[in-house]
């Protein structure tokens, strides 16, 4: 059985500290209760961990993980899993703005709605969204992947280098440089194997692909003032 | 930053616990903003009395006719005549005090200072009625000062607090004072607050008025508002300033982070949703 902290009694910096001061390479499970919307929670894990928290988190839960699994059982606030290496975090609610900001690595799970910026300059995680995302999602986007089961909103995409979006529902816009791909075999093996890992039942073939024109990766007069 | 919080409550039962749950709310928000706070609230008055509110009187200022009740920074003058004999009654008696709220069922009570020790100076924990809107303040366009401080209350029981900056709040308070509008601060939220007044006062709603001001107005944006019988909330088309809504069928809570509502009565069941861009959400009494 796992250890169990109650944050209406520890504090975040208490849990926090007691989590970067495990073994290298723990494997330990650790239950948090009342979370209560506290921000930073389980922040720069660097260990083979499992934190689940039960209720909603605040800013930054999970922030820079990497190695551990992280599940909330609730909605998270601004930047889940931002600048996530490596591992997995797994939201059962909904995520508020930022989701996986500049993540290089892992994969972060929302089973609910991303707000605005989901995947915002994301690095190279991958991102499986099963409601719908806000508006400039994956906005400048450089690697990784970002599925979105849902609707996507405005500006998807806007000013993406060589992120993959795949989207089942519809787009509300497209942003500068974003157009919508040619969904290859291979494409569709690696939806399937996200969808998979994300434990999603949605049908690869409903997807369509949206990636970089790559229109502005070089000066071009016309786009000068 | 700033933080900002705001409670409507429809269950009149809870009315009583009106000032105890905003104060935790304020008090969670405090980490947004120490320079300044406030808070305004809305309560069923006995019938005929009139509430005005003053920052920065005179110790012992006096009106004739009214009872003045100091709240911190704050003076309460309420007296049973209609609100602009009152108004004109304090503004007589006290021709350099800055007016921060007038009406009949609304008190704003703001200063300068940490929000926690503000809240014990407008005694908030006992304070009852039926709405409340709360703001810590982490200034950035204007000073730290009582007048720069929110709620901004400048047409009768309305009253705005504002998580963001305007840019172009100089262009549009221009634009006001030659229309003849008084301002009494330089702070850009009193710009949109004058500016959603002057719509009232024309006709619009408060859904159509908040339109117009995401028309025109520039800026990063969260916006709470409210008036005797409404409470409402925007956000700009970028939404960077955040912003999350929870509702129950005894109240409905705006909060720019989730955990100042975790002390709301049944906040494990209500229905929790950060509002889109440039979309109006009015809940009506």
């Amino acid at each position: 059985m796992g250890t169990v902290i109650d944050l209406s009694v520890t504090s975040v910096r208490s849990l926090n500290a007691d989590l970067h001061a495990l073994p290298a390479g723990a494997t330990d499970s650790i239950r948090v209760l009342r979370p209560d919307g506290r921000h930073s929670l389980a922040a720069g894990l660097d260990r083979p961990v499992t934190v689940e928290i039960d209720g909603h988190a605040g800013y930054y839960c999970a922030g820079m993980n990497q190695l551990a699994t992280v599940s909330v059982h609730g909605n998270v606030g601004v930047g889940v899993a931002e600048n996530m290496m490596s591992g997995r975090v797994h939201v059962h609610g909904d995520a508020s703005q930022s989701a996986g900001a500049t993540a290089h690595g892992g994969l972060l799970v929302i089973d609910g709605n991303a707000s605005a910026r989901c995947g915002i300059s994301m690095k190279g995680a991958d991102i499986v969204v099963g409601g719908d995302a806000g508006h400039m999602s994956a906005f400048m986007a450089q690697a990784g992947r970002l599925v979105i089961c849902g609707d996507a909103g405005d500006a998807l995409g806007d000013s993406i280098y060589e992120a993959r979006i795949y989207v089942r529902g519809s787009v509300a816009s497209l942003g500068a440089d974003c157009v919508q791909k040619e969904m290859s075999p291979s494409h569709l093996a690696e939806l399937s194997l996200l969808l998979a890992a994300a434990g999603r039942a949605e049908d690869p073939s409903e997807f369509r692909r949206y990636g970089s024109a790559r229109t502005l990766y070089h000066f071009h007069s016309d786009n000068a003032y | 930053m700033c933080g900002i919080a705001g409670l409507h409550l429809r269950d009149p039962e809870l009315y009583p616990q009106l000032g105890a749950l905003l104060q935790a709310m304020l008090g969670q928000a405090a980490e947004r903003g120490t320079d300044a706070a406030g808070v305004g609230l809305y309560r069923d008055p006995p019938a005929g009395l009139s509430t005005v509110c003053v920052v920065d009187a005179p110790a012992g200022a006096v009106v004739p006719g009214a009872d003045a009740v100091t709240m911190g920074q704050t003076t309460v003058f309420t007296a049973s005549v209609p609100p602009s004999e009152l108004e004109a009654r304090v503004r007589l008696a006290l021709p350099d005090a800055v007016l921060t709220s007038r009406g009949t069922h609304l008190s704003v009570l703001k200063g300068t200072g940490h929000p926690h020790a503000l809240a014990e100076t407008f005694d908030l924990a006992s304070a009852r009625g039926y709405q409340g809107v709360a703001h810590t303040r982490m200034a950035t366009e204007s000073a730290v000062t009582s007048t720069g401080s929110h709620p901004y209350s400048v047409g009768p029981d309305q009253c705005m607090v504002h998580n963001g900056s305007f840019a172009n709040h100089a262009t549009i308070r221009r634009a006001l004072r030659a229309s003849g509008v008084v301002f009494d601060s330089e702070n850009d939220t009193e710009v949109g607050a004058r500016f959603v007044a002057q719509q009232l006062a024309d006709g619009a709603d408060v859904e159509k008025a908040l339109r117009l001001l995401c028309e025109r107005f520039d800026g990063f944006y969260t916006l709470l508002v409210a008036t005797s019988n409404s409470f409402a909330v925007v956000r700009d088309a970028i939404a960077c300033k955040p912003a999350v809504i929870a509702e129950t069928d005894r109240w409905v809570a705006m909060a720019s982070e989730y955990r100042y509502l975790t002390g709301l009565p049944g906040i494990s069941t209500a229905r929790i949703f950060e509002p889109e861009p440039e979309v109006v959400y009015v809940w009506e009494r």
